[in-house]
């Protein structure tokens, strides 16, 4: 073949060239430029607008943070030591650090408490959020309500011990009764639970010194910690209840629909701060004057039937977007009807919601925000009331609510990369 | 569950709210602690510092009750309330007394059923601008934009001040304190209104005071006072006699350092000696003990050192005593003889 080809060819190239570089504006950088920011005259306008813009808050900015006053007793001395140079007044957060994160009367020689409830949080909630970790750790986050509660409020150990122990003696009727029915087994375990609180309620009352931290009154709770106690606990009491909220929608029983109907369309219908002062005002009158109906509880309640009501929704919208052929098939196998929500349904129905559950749960977190309203000193409380009231600090705006969106921006951001994280492990869809 | 208990509840308050009424005093010497209701924070008046403690001219009364009654000026436990929940939380009974900085008005006094026991501190609604405006007097504002607080007295006050002086001018609506701060520094409005404790409060923020001055003219009256529920006269006039005693003690030269000597013994004024219990039964008159005002004094001086302290004229807020003064100073501070 050879012969004849160069019998047939005059000139026949034997070796490659050596690749060339592309052409500079091909390549990297330029061509990234080019074609992004460049790539006609209306788009390099409106490139050199937005750099001009980031220019504008940048050089207002980077002069403002590097030229902080980070240790000062008050705005007076920051602007003294600024000598009316352009300089953000940051010393109200080192002085003020302790009062952002847990309230301006939490003992101070106690910090360490909610700092470990804090550290155990991650530690504990890690077994539930990542599917890796062996399922014998979960017995860490089950115990992680009580342990968090005994280091927050203190008190002696043993109502948070008789309250597990009260969960752990409802269990164990309720496995043992369910292989009769359903309604038997739950009807069972919250009857044995209740008898041993009560009883636990007497030996925890007769050994108040029995292992016990300084108690906490909930008024002394405040800064960050409360609304991390808040979002925390809202949220996960807020999942369950508003499955079951969502299941007793679509139930054929009429009276169990009908309740969660009303239950759910009245809440949503009410705006958080209604809700919030009828906790805060209106149940102070119904009380007897002097006993005192805890305010964190009557708020927890409060957020917590807010938030299962629109996570009940959202989970509905998941129930809705199963196909037919899901039920059908659960019911097919056998499957009764506890035995199909938990295998079939509601895996699928809750990996739909988890977008939905994300955003309910990312805005609840930040509605915490309301109990400022009702007179409670969480982070914006703390910067709205005494911070920004007292003489010391009266005119640092920027600073504090910076701050403020700063801590708030770090969870919700993290939630949400959480959640995405989640879906792409879930995801089993065909692509 | 809960469900019963608020059953309940609505029961037993039924039963318990007419007893509560008549027996505050005995309520607050059992439960050792007076639940005073305070501002969530206002500089000056309310506020708790950066250890936590409660400070200001409002917290100071409520000190000085809880050591007449309990002679401990720190057996106090701080409510904090907003302007919407401060009523409630009084009529409710969460708290015993109220001292937040509450204008005295006929509807609060009637309809609301409480009890205004005195006037602590005489405000009223004044102008601030900036120097360079050269304004010397509230007359001069004709064809001004005003940065006033929406839904508030001082807006209706305002355009009755300009309506009756014949002049016009714009207002500049905007929501929070706060918020007008800003605007008024941005120079959306050439003067801000409020109270003149809150202005002389907020000029006091600026970076450069000075260039900024209150206008003389006041426009309105706004009498501050501790309040508490109609019904337990008792407990009213511990509250109105402790504020007086405070008063008193400044007209009659009766301060935090000298208070323990003249208590020690009956002095040359009969009627300091009746105040201080060393004559007299005074106390047994209001439930308390002989030496009650002692202790009141005690806790943090007299009228006026309490006004030097938290928002006299030392102080970053800056206020001079004004309407504030005692009556022989021209001031209107008048306390009834203890007699």
């Amino acid at each position: 073949m050879s012969d004849m080809h160069s019998e047939s060819v005059g000139y026949v190239r034997e070796t490659f060239l050596s690749e060339k570089e592309p052409p500079l504006q091909e390549t990297g950088l330029f061509k990234w430029v080019r074609v992004n920011l460049f790539s006609n005259w209306f788009y390099a306008l409106l490139t050199l607008a937005a750099i001009y813009v980031v220019y504008v808050l940048l050089s207002g900015f980077i002069p403002w943070f590097l030229g902080g006053v980070w240790q000062a007793d008050s705005i007076r001395e920051c602007r003294e030591i600024a000598g009316g140079e352009v300089g953000g007044c940051f010393a109200v957060l080192t002085d003020r650090w302790y009062q952002l994160l847990f309230g301006f009367s939490y003992p101070s020689d106690k910090y360490w408490r909610p700092t470990l409830a804090f550290v155990l949080l991650f530690i504990c909630a890690a077994p539930v959020l990542f599917p890796a970790i062996p399922r014998p750790f979960m017995i860490l986050t089950l115990l992680f309500p009580f342990t968090a509660y005994w280091l927050l409020w203190g008190g002696t150990i043993l109502v948070p011990l008789v309250a597990l122990a009260g969960v752990v003696a409802g269990y164990v009727v309720y496995s043992r009764l369910v292989a009769r029915s359903f309604a038997i087994g739950l009807f069972g375990g919250v009857v044995a639970a209740a008898v041993v609180w009560w009883l636990g309620g007497f030996v925890s009352e007769a050994e108040p010194r029995f292992l016990a931290l300084q108690e906490v009154a909930s008024r002394d709770m405040g800064g960050f910690m409360l609304n991390m106690i808040l979002g925390v606990i809202c949220v996960s009491l807020s999942l369950p209840f508003g499955i079951v909220l969502a299941l007793g929608r679509q139930s054929s029983l009429p009276i169990i629909k009908w309740i969660c109907i009303v239950f759910i369309e009245f809440v949503r219908g009410v705006p958080l701060i209604t809700l919030l002062f009828v906790a805060n005002v209106v149940l102070a009158y119904f009380l007897p004057p002097g006993t005192n109906f805890d305010l964190i509880l009557r708020v927890i309640i409060m957020i917590t039937m807010f938030a299962s009501a629109y996570i009940a929704e959202v989970i509905r919208g998941g129930l809705a977007a199963l196909p037919r052929g899901q039920y059908e098939g659960a019911e097919s196998l056998g499957l009764d009807y506890a035995q199909s929500m938990r295998l079939i349904i509601l895996p699928q129905a809750l990996k739909i919601s988890i977008p939905g559950i994300v955003n309910v749960s990312v805005g609840l977190f930040k509605d915490t925000t309301l109990v400022s309203i009702i007179s409670m000193f969480d982070l914006v409380g703390m910067i709205r009331g005494p911070i920004l009231a007292s003489t010391d600090w009266n005119g640092v705006y920027w600073e504090l609510y910076g701050f403020a969106a700063l801590l708030f921006f770090i969870v919700c951001y993290s939630i949400s990369q959480y959640s995405q994280w989640l879906e792409r492990q879930l995801a089993t869809d065909h692509r | 569950m809960t469900k019963t208990i608020l059953l309940g509840a609505v029961a037993a308050g039924g039963l318990i709210a007419g007893a509560a009424a008549a027996a505050t005093l005995d309520d607050v010497k059992e439960r050792g602690t007076l639940n005073c209701g305070v501002a969530t924070g206002l500089a000056g008046f309310a506020a708790p510092n950066a250890s936590g403690e409660w400070e200001g001219f409002d917290v100071s009364l409520c000190r000085a009750v809880a050591a007449a009654v309990l002679g401990d000026p720190s057996a106090v436990e701080f409510v904090p309330t907003t302007g919407k929940t401060r009523f409630t939380a009084l009529a409710s009974g969460e708290i015993d007394m109220l001292a937040r900085n509450t204008t005295w008005t006929f509807s609060r006094d009637n309809d609301l059923n409480f009890e205004f026991t005195g006037i602590n501190y005489y405000d009223g609604q004044g102008f601030m601008v900036p120097t360079e405006l050269g304004v010397t007097s509230a007359l001069d504002l004709d064809g001004a934009t005003v940065c006033v607080q929406t839904g508030t007295t001082t807006e209706l006050n305002l355009a009755d001040f300009f309506r009756k002086n014949n002049i016009s001018y714009e207002p500049v609506p905007i929501e929070t304190n706060a918020e007008a701060q800003q605007q008024y520094l941005a120079g959306a409005c050439d003067t801000y209104t409020t109270d003149a404790s809150g202005l002389a409060a907020t000029r006091a923020t600026f970076e450069n005071p000075g260039d900024h001055v209150i206008l003389p003219e006041i426009i309105s009256k706004e009498p501050l006072g501790p309040l508490v529920r109609h019904g337990d006269n008792e407990w009213g006039d511990i509250v109105r006699w402790t504020l007086n005693a405070l008063i008193a003690a400044e007209e009659m030269g009766v301060n935090s350092t000298n208070v323990a000597d003249m208590a020690s013994a009956a002095g040359d004024s009969p009627e300091i000696n009746r105040m201080l219990g060393t004559e007299g039964n005074l106390g047994d008159m209001i439930g308390l003990p002989n030496d009650w005002a002692v202790k009141a004094i005690q806790a943090n001086g007299n009228y006026g050192e309490i006004f030097e302290k938290t928002i006299g004229e030392n102080t970053p807020i800056g206020l001079s005593r004004g309407l504030n003064a005692q009556w022989t100073d021209g001031g209107l501070l008048y306390a009834p003889p203890f007699r």
